[in-house]
């Protein structure tokens, strides 16, 4: 119930867009709007913050390197402008900065665009196991707590979820691609493919996933805790209601009254919460790339905290931020459409 | 002066004022509620692992003088493996990575707690706020708690510690400020359905002020909801601090665990095989966020009406 009345529509929100519409419509606006109204907000906060902070900007865009004197000059000019000259260039091109990426000489969206794919790669990949994995776990475990399957996987899923994904990382990679004592490492320590194999054949595709066993399931192992608990959580929630009993009463088998009445009500608030997610995932997806030498948006972030590469960091931060906010005015649009009650 | 209620949970000479009433039964309610958690055992396991590395994290510096971690005075050969000498092995530079870990214990522990404190204070004042003062207020509150929810935290994090620059201070503000909105939300809450009852009326029309009435009425019923997200706070607070500090954004100053992850990592632990080094830090992360989340699950069970949370 907490994560329905989360998602309902702001009631002030509701008052401010008028009657005119119908509530669905009604919804939609103002899901938009309120995700509109974050993006905005964030804009608006990196702008601020790489603003604000005591100093001369100048150093934390480029401390501990050697610049061109014309380059910083050029720098200090477009800080010189006034503020709000500065904001406007800034909305207009958030990503440009008018200023490249220090590290890499290249205007940032140029560094940040190859890094796209490996990081959708790893985490779409990552979410699709964990999210059909943790929702089989947390059905078994649900429809018969307290049982002997439902004790073992709560307590595994308590401990995963207190788990730092990227220590797990390491530890896999310990075990699997380095060996322990007589057992030999059988994986590849990192990276996504062989150095000198084309990616675009069969064989190349192979590499690959063999490359991503051992990350991909660092991140779902952690991520299936979290689904699962949820999962079990909205089953408990479920079954106590009338309508299982009614299905009962008709002399349905257990098994399809969990399969065709029980499950599609419980899967709700774990769809969402896998949208939701998205915004740890991708905090995941730093660490876990970081160790799995991955060249993706997180090993890209990593590298620019030493430095740091400010506009870098500054874009990452814009595009992480987006996509979430896009994912979660997806969930909340998919919520509204399964759950007509949020809607009114 | 109303007449003072005697109920059966009241022991000893009836409570005469009214803050003698209200600690009374203060007293009773805590005394009911440790009873409870005493039956958890779960919970009590958590307390258990917690009191531990509580006592590990006092006790360090009688153990291992400050200067058994300098680098330059290490005793043992870089990554070996554990022995009597060293019962978790030694670290890249012959350090005992048992030294390391009781050390580390110390500043885990502390940014954890101080962390969550910071947040919570956030959180509550945010939550409280935008519960009791409807309209203009309330709202841009609303959405400020809507906007941090949504921006992804260890890229918000990450931005806030390298803008701050390293330190332990700088560490604890930069989690305490990023980990406050989901407290702010679960209080805003509680808040609406606390203002919906008729004592806040009464409490209203003898002319008590906004403060009166959220410092006085509010904030203890909205209490025991906050002490329960703590613990559970706690743990998320640990868990960042270690992310952090491995990704480099700690206190360069003093040991974590996060730090000796990020030392180990480093230094190339994974293909040396080092389990050990690695190991033994990671091992105490999760034993202290276990113990963290075992104790908020037993208080949340014991708070919840329902008494089927889980």
């Amino acid at each position: 119930m907490a994560l329905l009345t989360e998602a309902g529509p702001h009631p002030s929100a509701a008052r401010r867009s008028g009657g005119a519409l119908s509530p669905t419509a009604r919804y939609v606006v103002n899901r938009v709007l309120a995700a509109i109204s974050t993006l905005v907000f964030v804009v608006l906060f990196n702008f601020f913050l790489f603003r604000v902070m005591p100093g001369d900007p100048i150093g934390l865009y480029t401390r501990g390197r050697n610049m061109d004197p014309d380059q910083i000059r050029q720098l200090r000019a477009a800080l010189d402008k006034p503020l709000l000259q500065q904001l406007l260039e800034y909305l207009r091109n958030p990503f440009s900065q008018g200023v490249d990426s220090v590290k890499y000489h290249a205007p940032v969206w140029e560094v940040i665009g190859p890094r796209v794919g490996p990081t959708l790669l790893l985490v779409g990949t990552a979410t699709l196991v964990a999210t059909i994995i943790g929702v089989w776990l947390g059905i078994r475990s649900g429809w018969n707590r307290g049982g002997r399957f439902d004790k073992v996987s709560t307590s595994t899923t308590l401990v995963l979820y207190s788990m730092p994904e990227f220590w797990f990382g390491m530890i896999i990679l310990i075990v699997f691609a380095v060996g322990i004592g007589p057992f030999p490492g059988i994986f590849p320590i990192g990276g996504l493919s062989t150095p000198g194999v084309d990616t675009s054949t069969p064989a190349g595709w192979l590499d690959v996933a063999w490359h991503l066993v051992l990350p991909v399931t660092t991140l779902a192992v952690i991520y299936l805790a979290e689904y699962s608990l949820i999962m079990r959580a909205s089953i408990i929630e479920e079954t106590g209601q009338d309508y299982l009993q009614t299905a009962r009463a008709k002399g349905l088998m257990d098994r399809m009254v969990r399969k065709r009445h029980a499950v599609p009500n419980a899967m709700l608030p774990t769809m969402t919460l896998v949208f939701l997610n998205l915004g740890f995932v991708v905090g995941g997806a730093i660490t876990i790339e970081y160790v799995f030498s991955i060249n993706g948006l997180g090993s890209l972030t990593v590298d620019a905290l030493s430095g740091p590469d400010v506009p870098l960091l500054q874009a990452l931060f814009l595009l992480f931020s987006a996509a979430v906010i896009f994912a979660n005015l997806a969930a909340d649009l998919l919520y509204g459409y399964f759950d007509p009650r949020v809607r009114t | 002066m109303p007449e003072v209620p005697q109920g059966p949970e009241i022991e000893g000479p009836a409570p005469t004022s009214a803050r003698a009433i209200v600690w009374t039964r203060r007293r009773t309610a805590m005394s009911a509620f440790l009873r409870r958690f005493a039956r958890s055992r779960s919970g009590m396991f958590g307390l258990f692992i917690l009191v531990f590395f509580v006592l590990v994290a006092l006790t360090a510096p009688f153990f291992f003088p400050r200067t058994v971690l300098d680098v330059t005075q290490a005793t043992g050969q870089p990554f070996s493996p554990p022995s009597l000498e060293f019962p978790l092995g030694t670290d890249d530079s012959g350090v005992s990575v048992l030294a390391l870990v009781c050390w580390g214990a110390r500043i885990s522990l502390l940014v954890g707690l101080a962390a969550t404190v910071l947040s919570m204070f956030i959180g509550t004042t945010v939550g409280i706020s935008a519960g009791h003062y409807r309209g203009f207020g309330g709202g841009a509150l609303d959405r400020l708690t809507d906007w941090f929810l949504v921006i992804p935290y260890l890229p918000l994090a990450i931005v806030l510690a390298t803008v701050l620059g390293r330190s332990l201070l700088n560490i604890i503000i930069v989690i305490g400020v990023t980990s406050w909105p989901g407290t702010a939300r679960l209080i805003r809450a509680q808040t609406l359905s606390v203002e919906g009852r008729p004592y806040l009326e009464r409490a209203k029309a003898l002319g008590a002020g906004n403060v009166h009435q959220m410092t006085k009425h509010v904030l203890p019923n909205v209490m025991p909801l906050v002490l329960a997200n703590t613990t559970l706070a706690v743990s998320i607070s640990i868990l960042s601090e270690t992310t952090l500090s491995f990704l480099g954004l700690g206190d360069p100053d003093n040991v974590s665990w996060g730090s000796i992850l990020e030392q180990g990592f480093a230094s190339g632990a994974i293909s040396q095989g080092a389990w050990w080094y690695l190991g033994a830090p990671g091992v105490c992360v999760v034993l202290v966020v276990l113990s963290f989340n075992l104790i908020g699950r037993a208080i949340e069970e014991i708070l919840d009406p329902r008494g089927d949370a889980h």
